[in-house]
């Protein structure tokens, strides 16, 4: 067999193990495969049994692979070269029926686990969930939290082994409002309110981030999603409570021009039902609104 | 009045009457962007002047241009695929330098804006330019000769359909030098991709280039699925066509119904920039989810008309260099039909965060999982092929071992995220990009690399140089994996896609960096392949394909010399079995008896002026020059009548001069 | 006329006619998105009028007997394409024309209307969905009736030649399949929407 063939497959065997290696060894910096949040940890668990389940076939169909051009080629000895032979009813069931077999477990594993992690399902738990708003502008997140009054700019706190509500919109194009340690993603569309579930099992600092472009500033759309104790929680409630900035019509209006990498910022809730605001505006010609300019629909940047 | 309000519509942006809103400003560009244009418009100088001196215009124009013979039609199409490959991978190579580049406090050296147009300009131009051109390619050059016919159903339409396509691709590269590209991806999802968002030209330019390309992809797949259907030889069967007769079909059934739906997403897109109508609009009730299913209805789809042949391919190939039947030939009919049939069913996995619910969201996950079984059928049906064969480790045997590796791994993490709940935590991502590159380059790409080599001799008559090849080979394999590992990981890390920018405590830049790596060893790797075309015509005298059958074929192509007269066949084959030509070496090749004249399509300018004239209008709608719009209209509906009733659309090739040329290649053929 | 390929045993015709009508499968497919679209965004009037504000049946119910007659003298038409009947076959062709031309019309004067009474394309996605089904439905009415007079000549001049039985028997088909898609607009837009 030829020198580049034999070296290639040494050399695709060097680079799986490589790459399965470095993966295993840095499992812990991989927020997908060691997430801090129940959710995601489920989502991680389904994960990684659904690839052995597949293994299952792709291992034989390497090792196949290999066999047969190692084995039937052409410089090799040829005793039971058989052109004529085409057809094998053993072989047809075996590879048209266990991999059916496999796709039924994995759809079993889907319908279940499609239920048990539905974005919209909410966290079974003894303690109160926290509602937190989520609105995607352009090209930052705003979080409204309704039952403390106040609101923030690419910034979020909330205690930890605490299910968190997200009620999630946009003001902009689409977005997808993601934190990987956490869980899995959802979609943030104009005029709809999606929901995501989420709860961390600890304390620390998390990415987040949109996962659909939205224009220009889409990669600046970070933000740090905080857990904390929850006292440390209430004390940086209290102080966001008493921040000199109000969100009300006017900040709001402000706020959502185009603006990219922003800081985050703390303001206090001057409006109440400023989300449903927000959602109701695309669905239905809002009545003109005390404040000038609000009553038209189209931004008008 | 209703004219009226047409013209009202149109009033409320800003634009002149002779050259709409087409200003100085769209020709100003930042220095890459214009450095991308001048050295556009240097090439096609340069082209000009060899062209005119070596007085080779009337040739092009006769020859060439205004050909309505499929195998000419098809090489056309190959050199407008290798150009926008050309570009498309220029685009990605720009795109790993600025992830590279882009951490922390460095924002690169591209802007935002330039970084949106070029992975939608990537992702366009690899689906739309370079595969399905490819897949148009060897489907015009092989499947007339693969079912015995002398040419398509519709010779006309072929060419039309062919300048269609080129004048899509043409508004993709004006749009680079005559102002600006869509940002928006190559799906171009509303609201980011409407007039609120993007009242600029680059979504005209976008949805155009589309527009007018996809019916000419639409005009290709009913011509095939007639062709296939009415025209294939006497004794030749459904079940006795090649493989890849039988992949083709099932692709342009695809197409036929796939791209209307298309056609009409475009079109209502395009009506709501135009015309200010609220389709997909965030408010007045439009519903840009809508969009996104009817564009995912077409897209899934899409995706099997690429593959689909590429299968095609690999059945041709390991067949041919395993000496041996292919395995299982009925089983693999039935997993093609079965996955063209499932790939309507299951376009909602690009979505399943959009929030359909568990129910709904299972329901296409499952149909997402089994699409693999077929797939996977097809897989163990050529590896089986090979067990008991005499196994030659040409090129595109080398392409399909490639194939199995990657494509195999790409087909496991596309089952992964067809379990919901996963793909929440991968969807956007880097991974979901790994993913779908090991389907379309391990898959699409190396399958119609592999049919670029094979078939090669029987298109130019010469073989291509194989060492140059195996190199190319060897950079593809590995430069991928270099490129395709990295991001799977960075995926699972939480790195999204279409980014151009990410902070240095995320750590990511190592990877990005390895990756890029990965990008240039995949670039050497054209380099080997444009030197390979080069060295092989240099050397062509060498390894001249004198026999008409350079590899011991098994299917009726072969049969014909390298390259074929312009009828294919002078006598219409009659068939008996599976690989037919394989067969007539075991059997005894027919005799025939006298030479018949033969009755030939003439060629026509028609389809090229077509295509100007949609180029024409699309530029004119494109940027409110609403006269050229409708001039050119005009001027294509007068095309179409003078078409319609031109009586002398064909000639006759005599039998003295058929005879004549059946003499001359005659002689070198081996088995006579 | 010579026929091509005689070689394959298969005549011009029936390919041509075999193409045609995958072609008008890709023309049902295009309707049909239109048509999902429709049904989706039928509701979305953003508080201003739905169908049944728009809608005047008898004005419906006219233009769809109207189209049917049309159908039905085309059918005619072609009867005497058999036996040759030059002047039956344009008479009645003529008189398809002629229907079709005054249901063009009334589409005509519908959309003037909704357009004067301030129903225009632009006030919501329903409206949008709804002049563009009905609009394109129209375009390709118009494109029949181009075309048609342009066959009618050629048949007048050279007779009935391979060409011209090939494009009338096109046409025929086109002209029912566009009734066809009438019928499902009348049923989903019109009957459903008012009920």
């Amino acid at each position: 067999m030829n020198k580049l063939v034999k070296f290639a497959f040494f050399l695709l065997i060097l680079l799986s193990a490589v790459f399965i290696g470095l993966v295993v060894l840095n499992i812990e910096n991989i927020a997908v495969l060691s997430p801090e949040g129940m959710i995601g940890q489920k989502q991680s668990n389904l994960l990684v049994l659904s690839i052995y389940l597949m293994l299952i076939i792709v291992i034989p169909v390497f090792i196949l692979a290999w066999f047969v051009v190692w084995k039937y080629e052409v410089s090799k000895k040829h005793t039971d070269y058989d052109p004529e032979w085409n057809h094998s009813t053993i072989a047809e069931i075996i590879w048209w029926g266990v991999p059916c077999i496999i796709v039924i477990i994995l759809g079993v594993m889907t319908w279940k686990g499609s239920h048990a992690l539905d974005p919209f399902k909410p966290i079974v738990s003894d303690t109160k969930p926290l509602r937190i708003q989520v609105v995607a502008l352009q090209w930052k997140w705003l979080f409204i939290y309704p039952e403390q009054n106040i609101a923030t700019v690419n910034f979020i706190q909330f205690p930890e082994k605490t299910p968190i509500a997200f009620e999630i919109t946009s003001d902009a194009p689409m977005n997808s409002f993601w934190i990987p340690d956490l869980g899995g993603q959802i979609y943030a569309m104009s005029g709809m309110k999606s929901q995501l579930h989420l709860i961390a099992d600890g304390i620390g600092s998390y990415r987040g981030l949109s996962a659909n472009i939205s224009g220009d500033g889409f990669s600046g759309m970070t933000f740090v999603a905080q857990s904390s104790s929850l006292e440390d929680f209430e004390e940086w409630v209290a102080s966001a409570q008493n921040s000199p900035d109000p969100l009300n019509f006017q900040s709001y209006r402000e706020l959502a021009k185009p603006s990219s990498y922003n800081v985050p910022a703390i303001y206090q809730l001057g409006e109440e039902g400023l989300f449903d605001w927000i959602v109701m505006k695309y669905v239905m010609p809002m009545p003109a609104h005390k404040e000038k300019g609000m009553n038209h629909v189209f931004p008008t940047y | 009045m209703f004219f009226q309000h047409i013209k009202v519509r149109l009033a409320a942006i800003e634009y002149s009457d002779i050259f709409g809103r087409l200003t100085l400003e769209a020709f100003k560009h930042d220095a890459i962007e214009a450095s991308v244009g001048i050295s556009i418009i240097f090439g096609s100088i340069i082209l000009v002047a060899v062209l005119t001196y070596y007085k080779l215009w009337t040739w092009l124009w006769t020859e060439w241009l205004t050909s309505v013979d499929h195998k000419k039609i098809g090489v056309m199409y190959l050199v407008v695929t290798v150009l926008m490959l050309f570009k498309g991978v220029v685009d990605a190579l720009m795109m790993r330098a600025q992830q590279v580049l882009s951490v922390g406090d460095s924002f690169g050296y591209l802007t935002s804006s330039h970084y949106q147009q070029l992975f939608t300009a990537h992702g366009t131009t690899m689906i739309f330019f370079v595969a399905m051109g490819a897949v148009a390619a060897l489907m015009n050059i092989i499947v007339p000769l693969q079912i015995g016919a002398r040419d398509v159903a519709f010779p006309f339409l072929n060419n039309l359909s062919f300048w269609l396509f080129a004048v899509g691709a043409s508004l993709l590269m004006v749009s680079l030098m005559i102002g600006e590209f869509s940002g928006a991806g190559w799906v171009g999802y509303p609201p980011l991709s409407g007039l609120e968002y993007n009242p600029g030209v680059g979504i005209d330019y976008w949805i155009w280039s589309l527009q007018i390309s996809g019916i000419g992809s639409l005009l290709t797949g009913i011509n095939f699925l007639v062709t296939i259907f009415k025209m294939r030889c006497p004794g030749m069967t459904l079940m006795k066509m090649p493989l890849f007769v039988w992949s083709v079909f099932n692709s342009v059934i695809l197409i036929v119904f796939a791209f209307p739906i298309l056609t009409a997403t475009l079109a209502m897109l395009s009506l709501d920039r135009l015309l200010g109508m609220h389709f997909f609009t965030s408010d007045f009730g439009g519903s840009a989810m809508m969009y996104v299913n009817l564009i995912w209805a077409w897209g899934h789809p899409e995706v099997y008309i690429l593959i689909l042949p590429a299968f095609g391919v690999f059945s041709e190939v390991v067949a041919t260099f395993s000496e041996k039947r292919l395995f299982g030939y009925v089983s693999m009919v039935w997993a093609l039909i079965s996955i063209t049939i499932l790939s309507f069913l299951v376009w909602l996995h690009h979505f399943f965060t959009m929030g359909a619910g568990p129910n709904v969201n299972t329901f296409f996950g499952f149909m997402t999982m089994i699409i693999a079984v077929p797939t996977g059928v097809k897989v163990f049906n050529w590896l089986f092929t090979m067990y008991k064969g005499k196994v030659h480790l040409t090129n595109p045997i080398l392409w399909f071992l490639g194939f199995v590796f990657i494509f195999t791994i790409g087909g496991m993490t596309g089952v992964l995220m067809g379990v919901a709940p996963v793909d929440f935590q991968v969807h956007g991502s880097l991974f979901l990009i790994a993913h779908f590159h090991s389907m379309v380059v391990g898959g699409v790409l190396f399958g119609l690399i592999a049919g670029y080599v094979y078939w090669f001799p029987k298109i130019f008559g010469f073989k291509l140089n194989e060492k140059l090849g195996e190199y190319a080979w060897f950079c593809w394999m590995f430069g991928f994996l270099l490129t395709a590992l990295p991001l799977y990981a960075l995926g699972l890390m939480g790195a999204t896609r279409r980014m151009d920018h990410y902070e240095a405590s995320t750590g990511w830049a190592p990877l990005f960096v390895v990756a890029a790596i990965g990008a240039i060893i995949i670039f050497c790797g054209i380099g080997f392949q444009v030197l390979q075309l080069l060295v092989s015509f240099k050397e062509r005298n060498k390894n001249r394909d004198l026999t008409g059958d350079p590899w011991n074929g098994r299917t009726l192509e072969w049969t014909t010399s390298s390259p074929p007269p312009v009828y294919n066949f002078a006598f219409i084959p009659e068939v008996k079995d599976r690989d037919a030509f394989w067969d007539q070496k075991q059997t005894g090749i027919p005799l025939h008896g006298e030479y018949k004249e033969i009755h030939m399509p003439k060629n026509t300018p028609l389809g090229f002026y077509i295509g100007v004239l949609s180029f024409t209008f699309s530029f004119g709608l494109i940027w409110y020059m609403m006269w050229l719009a409708a001039i050119s209209f005009v001027g294509i509906v007068v095309c179409i009548l003078l078409r319609l009733f031109d009586q002398h659309t064909d000639f006759y090739i005599s039998a003295a001069e058929v005879k004549k040329i059946e003499e001359q290649t005659l002689k070198n053929k081996r088995f006579v | 006329m010579k026929q091509q390929f005689p070689d394959t045993h298969h005549d011009v015709s029936s390919t041509t006619i075999f193409g045609f009508w995958v072609y008008l499968m890709t023309d049902a497919v295009m309707f049909a998105t239109f048509f999902a679209t429709y049904v989706v965004l039928q509701g979305g009037t953003f508080g201003g009028p739905g169908i049944r504000d728009i809608v005047h049946l008898p004005f419906v119910l006219t233009e769809t007997l109207l189209l049917l007659a049309s159908s039905f003298t085309c059918g005619i038409a072609m009867l005497g394409v058999p036996k040759r009947e030059t002047t039956k076959v344009i008479f009645w062709f003529f008189v398809t024309f002629v229907l079709g031309l005054i249901f063009l019309g009334m589409e005509f004067f519908e959309f003037n209307r909704l357009t004067a009474d301030g129903h225009n394309w632009q006030t919501s996605a329903f409206l949008s969905a709804y002049f563009t089904l009905i609009g394109t439905h129209g375009l390709h009415i118009v494109a029949g009736l181009f075309f048609l007079p342009f066959f009618l000549a050629q048949l007048w001049r050279c007779g009935f030649s391979a060409a011209i039985l090939r494009r009338l028997t096109c046409f025929r088909i086109y002209w029912q399949f566009i009734y066809l898609i009438w019928i499902f607009t009348f049923t989903i837009v019109y009957l459903i929407g008012v009920k």
